[in-house]
């Protein structure tokens, strides 16, 4: 009973939130350029929702494409650091200077360096995401088990094979759960890239319909915007919550 | 098999783990490595091993160094790879040499089936208990077919029960193959039931304290026989006199 309970609250909360909203936004007569309740938000999806899903399909390849950047960089990264210290101390300190500068200041100058509109939100994107894959891949390659190391050293193992045989496959399920945290944030950077593009007049994003409906006053169609971005982050985190357990459950057991 | 001469190990921290250790290890022996933790005695086992060279002294094989997959090591932990089936497991010392899967199917089976686990050959760690993991590291190190096995405290994660099987079974293995075996321990009875040869070892700096040949009988009484007891209470007296109180 207990744990039913535990699963629907998360539900039964958010009913309850919007059942309240939506009272007080009628009984209040708040005016829907100030805040839509939730009706009329559903309403303005309704009347717009191919433009709207158009727009979450064009957001969600650029964060997709970013992601599958971000797993191949980070990766690569992370290999190069854990090959030699010289390249670590190179790498690493650039990496995190990366992360740190907030991509709202360099997406303009990516935007103007990057010709194809594309390129250049898949390359903001990536910027975002990239970090969680290299830091948390560097972690794994690094805390492969000594004893094991040990094992392919008495064996005579090769680099190359103590590589693709032992730490390759310990550091898998230190990438999963990067790759669990970049998905979100490739996320956000395509949004944040697609606010900096939108007025550039090439952004099709649901960003860009954020922006569009913000100017036209069109606040339930830009909430309905949110609510599909909202979902959209969700949808990414659990869906690779669940290949990453997929794929260690397969492999483990 | 192996003389030691004058071995030292001092750690770059600047701790004297071991100091002027000399003994020979013969060809065939049950030796066990007994002491307390911090003696040195998995440095030792380590050094033995090549895995770390000593600071000073001499490791000197008698029939030249060994080459990969001559020295088998058990590590406390069963250290298998949890992406790899039982089998697989096993198969490593052979795949790293270049082997393929096809030609040491018999290999790895005879391995798996030495140490009861000829039915757990698929597998996965995750699906075994603590000593059948452990009966997997020792297949896999035998595998290779070592001329030395290094095992460092192997059955000290384990339940009482279990520890007696493996142990039963390690002795009898040793009895039918005649391996050389070095065994570290810090458990009195283990060291009394298993080896042929004790070495005592008293800590900072770790040092070959006694040195003490085991004469008891194989059999089902070697727990209880009075030579057993006998052996116990010597090594307990050694214990008391070389350990600072």
């Amino acid at each position: 009973m207990s744990k039913t309970l535990e699963r629907a609250a998360p539900f039964l909360f958010g009913i309850i939130g919007l059942g309240l909203w939506q009272g007080a936004v009628w009984g209040l007569a708040v005016p829907q350029y100030v805040l839509p309740g939730p009706v009329a938000i559903l309403r303005a999806y309704a009347g717009d929702y191919g433009t709207l899903n158009t727009a979450l399909l064009s957001t969600l390849t650029v964060a997709f494409t970013a992601l599958l950047v971000s797993a191949a960089l980070g990766v690569l990264l992370a290999l190069a650091m854990a090959a030699s210290t010289l390249l670590r101390a190179a790498i690493q300190p650039w990496a995190v200077i990366l992360q740190v500068t907030p991509v709202v200041a360099i997406a303009p100058l990516i935007i103007i360096w990057v010709n194809q509109p594309f390129m250049a939100l898949v390359v903001c994107a990536t910027v975002v995401a990239f970090f969680p894959v290299l830091s948390n891949t560097a972690a794994g390659l690094a805390a492969t088990p000594a004893d094991l190391l040990d094992l392919f050293r008495l064996n005579g193992a090769t680099r190359w094979q103590t590589l693709l045989l032992l730490r390759l496959p310990a550091a898998l399920p230190y990438f999963l759960a990067g790759l669990r945290i970049s998905g979100t944030l490739a996320l956000v950077g395509a949004v944040v890239a697609e606010f900096v593009a939108g007025s550039g007049g090439f952004a099709s994003g649901l960003a860009y319909r954020i922006l569009e409906a913000g100017y036209r006053l069109e606040i339930p169609r830009m909430f309905a915007a949110l609510t599909l971005l909202a979902f959209a982050g969700v949808a990414i985190y659990a869906a690779l919550g669940l290949f990453s357990h997929l794929m260690l459950r397969r492999r483990d057991s | 098999m192996m003389d030691l001469t004058g071995v030292s190990k001092t750690f770059p921290n600047g701790t004297l783990a071991l100091e002027n250790v000399s003994t020979t290890i013969a060809r065939g022996e049950f030796v066990a490595l007994l002491g307390p933790s911090g003696c040195g005695k998995s440095t030792l086992l380590r050094l033995m091993a090549g895995l770390e060279a000593p600071s000073s002294g001499t490791l000197a094989w008698q029939d030249g160094p060994p080459r990969p997959g001559e020295i088998g090591f058990v590590f406390q932990d069963a250290t298998l790879m949890p992406w790899a089936s039982a089998a697989e497991n096993v198969f490593l010392p052979l795949k790293l040499r270049g082997k393929s899967k096809a030609e040491t199917k018999a290999e790895v089976t005879a391995a798996l089936a030495q140490v009861g686990l000829a039915d757990f050959a698929a597998a996965k760690p995750a699906a075994l208990s603590g000593g059948m993991k452990m009966r997997v590291s020792i297949a896999r190190a035998l595998v290779s077919q070592p001329k030395l096995l290094l095992m460092d405290e192997p059955f000290a994660a384990l339940d009482e029960f279990t520890r007696h099987r493996l142990q039963e079974d390690l002795r009898g293995l040793w009895r039918r193959s005649g391996k050389t075996i070095v065994f570290v321990t810090h458990s009195i009875y283990e060291a009394a039931y298993l080896a042929t040869r004790i070495l005592m070892m008293s800590p900072r700096p770790g040092r070959i304290a006694a040195d003490i040949t085991n004469n008891v009988a194989d059999g089902p009484e070697r727990r209880s026989a009075a030579d057993y007891v006998a052996l116990v209470k010597q090594i307990t007296d050694v214990l008391r006199a070389v350990m600072p109180a």
